[in-house]
């Protein structure tokens, strides 16, 4: 549910309830690219030595 | 290895570990695809002939699945607990098992998720859940936080897949690989995050029905005592059920993957919480009992029902609770493999049996004066659905074991 949607009400439940939903997927997203990114990047500059986990 | 011995799959096997031959493999997939062919077509009969094919009725809206939910969401515990021990507590030998735990997260999770897209009957409308969410249902909070979690868990299994030695020969995915661990401690925080709401919230659902009073509970703020006890339940049965499976993997891989003092730490620090949880569930039950007695609901009238006696009280407390507790808190019984194993089985077991009294028959006792007790055994159709995922999770974890570098340990436990 969007703020735009019908259904959706400015109270504070909604405001944290699906705030805190898309808060975690942002962050899962943006996790992703800054990793996709970054390995994307190591590879252009051929930068190596990642076996050290 | 001699070549002409090795597995014909050898280019994918992780390298200086030894896997059976392919032939014997495949055997073994195909043994598990026989029941899981029989649950198949369960769900499909329940998808295509609606949920009038199972024994759940108005009296039992919640029935296998629901308790089989809730019970493999709290075994899948482990995942998020070792993760949240080896990144954020930063106990650092966890990391040779914190792969494993997070594939059976990831095994656990999806089977929940595929039970309740059987159990809603109309799986193309499960995304109403999302868009048109009751922001005051902790359903809703337990569909989020599952969900989103379920991505945490994959996302935390994508490495492990990146470092498949075929895979990892790519650049961009062997670095992905690497940053994705760079990542873990962020990922394994949110993972805890979302886990400690709906591990909680799963208990808040029968805390909160006050019209039910052998469910309903007081407590803090908008949270049900239930709440909390839930979270400590799961994660004090989660690491024990880690322990169980990477035991029976051993079992069938006939050697050991993980360094005894491994198991060690994980064994000791569920029985030091499952007896924290025994206590707090036993002050729980004491004030239930009393508080239920006032509104006129005496504690004889929840055990009346057959076959819910009071051996249901005793078992789970006490067969189900205090014995595992006990030997998981005594090194000496906690360091020998087949005790560790029974109080590992015992602990699981009472975690599915407080989930079934929570949400079967807690909701099953008749509370007015007209209701009448009407008794619920699941049929074929609700039991090979539920165990279809078993099977699945065999594959996938049978797979995993194969193909991807899961158990550091493993070369150094059994060198070539």
């Amino acid at each position: 549910m969007f703020p735009f949607a019908f259904e959706w009400l400015n109270d504070p439940v909604h405001f944290v309830f699906m705030g805190s939903l898309y808060t975690v997927l942002i962050l899962l997203i943006i996790i992703l690219h800054y990793c996709g990114i970054r390995a994307f990047l190591d590879l252009i500059c051929k930068k190596e030595g990642h076996d050290n986990h | 290895m001699d070549p002409a011995s090795a597995p014909f799959d050898s280019a994918l096997i992780p390298k200086g570990v030894k896997r059976c031959q392919l032939k014997w493999f495949l055997l073994w997939i195909a043994v598990l695809n026989g029941p899981l062919m029989v649950g198949t077509v369960a769900a499909l009969m329940c998808w295509g002939l609606a949920l009038n094919v199972t024994n759940l009725s108005n009296n039992y809206p919640f029935g296998l699945w629901i308790a089989a939910d809730l019970g493999i969401i709290a075994l899948g515990a482990g995942a998020f607990f070792t993760g949240f021990l080896r990144y954020i507590v930063k106990i650092d030998d966890l990391k040779h098992i914190v792969n494993y735990a997070v594939i059976i997260g990831v095994v656990c999770y999806a089977s929940a998720q595929g039970i309740l897209g059987i159990d809603i009957g109309q799986p193309l409308r499960g995304w109403f859940i999302f868009w048109h969410a009751n922001v005051h249902s902790m359903l809703t909070e337990v569909a989020f936080c599952i969900t989103c979690y379920f991505m945490v868990l994959c996302i935390e299994y994508l490495p492990l897949i990146l470092e498949n030695r075929q895979v990892y020969k790519l650049g961009f995915f062997h670095g992905m690989a690497h940053h994705l661990h760079e990542a873990m401690p962020t990922i394994a925080a949110i993972g805890v995050f979302l886990s400690f709401f709906h591990q909680g919230s799963l208990g808040g659902v029968p805390g909160v029905l006050y019209g039910r009073p052998f469910a309903y509970r007081e407590g803090f703020l908008v949270w049900p005592w239930t709440f909390f006890l839930f979270i400590l339940s799961a994660i004090a049965c989660g690491p024990c059920f880690t322990i169980l499976i990477t035991r029976i993997t051993e079992g069938f891989a006939r050697k050991r993957l993980v360094k005894r003092n491994v198991i060690d730490i994980l064994a000791k620090i569920s029985g030091r919480l499952l007896v924290l949880y025994l206590v707090l569930k036993t002050l729980d039950t004491v004030y239930w009992i009393a508080m239920a007695g006032k509104v006129g609901a005496p504690l004889s009238s929840f055990y009346a029902n057959q076959p819910y006696g009071y051996w249901v009280l005793i078992t789970e407390l006490g067969i189900l609770g205090v014995i595992p507790a006990i030997l998981l808190l005594i090194r000496k019984t906690r360091q020998n493999d087949n005790v560790l194993i029974l109080a590992c089985v015992l602990n699981c077991a009472g975690i599915f049996m407080n989930r079934w009294i929570m949400t079967v028959q807690s909701l099953a006792v008749p509370v007015m004066p007209f209701d009448r007790f009407i008794s619920y055994h699941p049929n074929w159709v609700e039991y090979a659905s539920t165990f279809l995922f078993v099977w699945a999770g065999a594959i996938v974890i049978s797979l995993s074991y194969r193909y991807l570098p899961i158990f550091s340990q493993e070369k150094e436990l059994n060198p070539l």
